[in-house]
């Protein structure tokens, strides 16, 4: 993994309205200052809907349109292409949203704009849940977790759906997966982001500790168990969705150390948990060897 | 320069004169036209602007929102269910004061499908918001765009028009087509005051909690309220270039009508005939057309029916378990300043043609029937 300083400007200011631990806070901290300040943001209905601050306060200094559910990607789309006609072709135009408004509800508006390659950065904060309506299931809910509509009797079951692979088969310049656990990692990834033209995805691991029933204190830590216990993979997806590049360079840690301390997980048995490890590593070999499958196409990689 | 165009057409050529800057649509008929000629005039540059292609018409809305909020005059066209997919974004447009543009043509909502023309898609957006003005002729509907942008402009406001769909969506017309320079006088290029800009950034539509909101809610509508003076003042205007002016309202031969027959957008032409015949029998009777519907005209209005003695209301609409929208509307601004009586006559809903013998039937139901007894009455239903 390769460093990258991190800048002294700082583009959020205090007073937002994010709970203690919050991973999408620190995201939003860490990709601003990638950024810089000739950046727009869009934000969807989502947890930094309310970050943001009241009207009329906003703890960011960069332009933020707030927009409904379902149109970030576009109506980030939609200011790139009218800044473009004022002139203005250098701002960045960043969408930013929750995994409700990316896997599920802006899924339609993000495939539109990745299919004509709009020129944005889309970044999807991941804390695996509708988090804002006050932690119900989403498609990103992982198998095993607890949520307010999916309770210990009736847990989530399906998997975590793959929003990697369905951004790869849209066949965009790049796509990348990071953790607020490795701040210097995603920051090098949205200042690569902005260098490149298109549509860019970056999907960022951002724990929830109210959502996740976890100590706040732990966020930083989880989000770092969740990559080293294989559990939620760093990816670099570039060459139009055809090389596959993964973080290896870890020393990795079991599954249930990630688990543990999370009040969602709380109610698995030991054999569920059994299950989730097995689920966990066939995950990680499959990405494995499509990462050598790639590889070995002749012209890639 | 005069050609011959269909409505659709009309359309796409008011919104070339009026340089929109983003135009972003997704395809629905009796719409296509509209934004097939757009994206050809955008591709052979006859237009400088940016044509997202977007995955549906929920998005068409959003991308413009998005291309206003960040200050370049937006434009997209639909129709029906697409226009109920905007919905939401309808609002969001208001709420977010973006001047945006918006071409609908009037087609009936499925189930069962229907292609074919009313006014339920566009006026089940009636309390949104938007401002929408009702059409007649292509060379109206031309004329039409850049007016909705000055006006849009002017309030923050998105505008929408409205004409009915093949009656004049398809049909071909003559029409004066703009000379870009005539229409730059008029029409001067999209300047906010605040947009989304990195050297002056704005926190756009965040959080409002109940000390703020209803204020913002009040804005709009003193703006709805303002742009009657506006909608004036930009037809004064555009009369004084190209020596056409439309009006919030149109009475025809109404100075001495004893009866009135209220209409919108192609029934008025058809109705005009019927009056002449009318007329030439003797028979004291007039229209009235509604162009302007939100703002609605309440003063305009009752000017004109105040006058007259019976006043039959002519709705390609149904609000369910009400009564004709337009009658609705007609009543509220009659409402306890005077008595003239009042009925509703609902006709030509799924594209059934509103014939001249259709309007003199509900013509000489108006004259016969002393006082209403029914609010809706429907014309040629096969019961």
């Amino acid at each position: 993994m390769k460093q990258a300083s991190i800048p002294m400007e700082e583009y959020m200011g205090s007073g937002h309205l994010a709970c203690q631990g919050c991973g999408a806070t620190q995201a939003m901290r860490f990709a601003l200052k990638a950024l810089g300040p000739q950046t727009a943001l869009v934000i969807p209905a989502c947890c930094w809907a309310v970050i943001d601050g009241s009207f009329p306060h906003s703890c960011i200094q960069q332009p933020i349109f707030h927009t409904a559910f379902e149109t970030a990607a576009v109506v980030a789309s939609g200011i790139k292409a009218g800044l473009k006609m004022r002139g203005d072709t250098e701002t960045t135009v960043m969408a930013w949203a929750g995994d409700g408004g990316t896997f599920d509800i802006g899924l339609q508006a993000l495939s539109g704009a990745a299919e004509r390659n709009d020129d944005i950065i889309y970044v999807c904060y991941d804390n695996e849940a509708y988090m804002n309506t006050g932690i119900q299931r989403s498609s990103s809910t992982p198998v095993g977790a607890w949520t307010t509509t999916t309770p210990v009797t009736s847990y989530k079951t399906r998997p975590k759906k793959n929003m990697i692979d369905i951004m790869a088969a849209h066949a965009i310049p790049y796509i990348a997966t990071a953790s607020t656990a490795y701040p210097h990692d995603f920051m090098r990834k949205v200042a690569k982001a902005k260098e490149i033209k298109g549509t860019k995805y970056i999907q960022i691991f951002a724990p929830c500790p109210t959502g996740w029933k976890l100590s706040p204190e732990l966020s930083v830590k989880m989000a770092r168990l969740a990559v080293t216990s294989k559990v939620y993979p760093i990816v670099e997806i570039t060459e139009n969705g055809q090389k596959l590049d993964v973080w290896k360079d870890f020393e990795p840690t079991s599954v249930r150390d990630y688990m543990k301390p999370q009040g969602r997980f709380r109610h698995l048995t030991d054999a569920e948990l059994e299950g989730i490890e097995k689920e966990v590593e066939a995950n990680w070999q499959r990405l494995l060897a499509k990462e050598k499958l790639l590889g070995s196409i002749p012209g890639l990689g | 320069m005069k050609k011959v165009i269909m409505g659709n057409h009309a359309v796409s050529y008011g919104v070339k004169a009026s340089e929109a800057k983003v135009i972003s649509a997704y395809p629905i008929t009796p719409q296509t036209h509209v934004v097939e000629l757009l994206s050809e005039m955008c591709a052979n540059g006859e237009i400088d602007a940016e044509f997202i292609k977007v995955e549906s018409e929920h998005s068409a809305m959003a991308a413009c929102v998005g291309a206003s909020a960040a200050g370049s005059r937006a434009f997209t066209a639909t129709s029906s269910q697409g226009l109920l997919l905007m919905h939401e974004m309808l609002h969001w447009a208001v709420g977010a004061r973006l001047p945006i543009v918006l071409a609908n043509i009037n087609r009936a909502v499925g189930p069962p499908w229907s292609i074919w023309t009313d006014q339920n898609d566009s006026l089940s957006q009636r309390d949104v918001g938007w401002l929408q003005i009702y059409v007649e002729s292509n060379q109206e509907t031309q004329d039409t765009i850049p007016q909705a942008f000055k006006i849009a402009e002017e309030l923050q406001m998105p505008v929408m028009i409205v004409m009915d769909a093949f009656f004049l969506s398809h049909t071909y017309e003559i029409v004066d087509l703009f000379d870009k320079e005539q229409v730059r006088k008029f029409l001067p290029p999209y300047e906010p005051e605040i947009k989304i800009d990195v050297n002056d950034p704005h926190s756009f539509g965040n959080l409002a909690g109940p000390d703020m909101y209803m204020e913002l809610r009040y804005m709009i509508q003193e703006a709805m309220e303002k742009s009657i003076d506006v909608i004036k003042r930009v037809d004064r205007e555009f009369e004084e270039i190209f020596g056409r002016k439309y009006g919030l309202v149109e009475a025809y031969r109404c100075e001495d009508a004893e009866t009135i027959l209220v209409t919108s957008g192609t029934v008025a032409s058809t109705t005009r005939a019927v009056i002449d015949e009318m007329r030439d029998e003797g028979i004291k009777i007039g229209a009235l057309k509604i162009r302007v519907f939100r703002p609605f005209p309440f003063e305009e209005v009752f000017e004109v029916l105040s006058k007259t003695e019976k006043v039959a209301v002519i709705d390609r609409n149904i609000s369910f378990g009400g009564h004709g929208i337009f009658f609705q509307e007609i009543k509220s601004a009659l409402y306890g300043r005077t008595d003239v009586p009042i009925t509703g006559y609902i006709a030509g809903l799924g594209g059934r043609d509103i014939t001249p013998e259709v309007i003199r039937e509900i013509a000489d139901k108006a004259l016969t029937d002393k006082k209403p007894e029914r609010y809706i009455n429907w014309i040629g239903v096969k019961r």
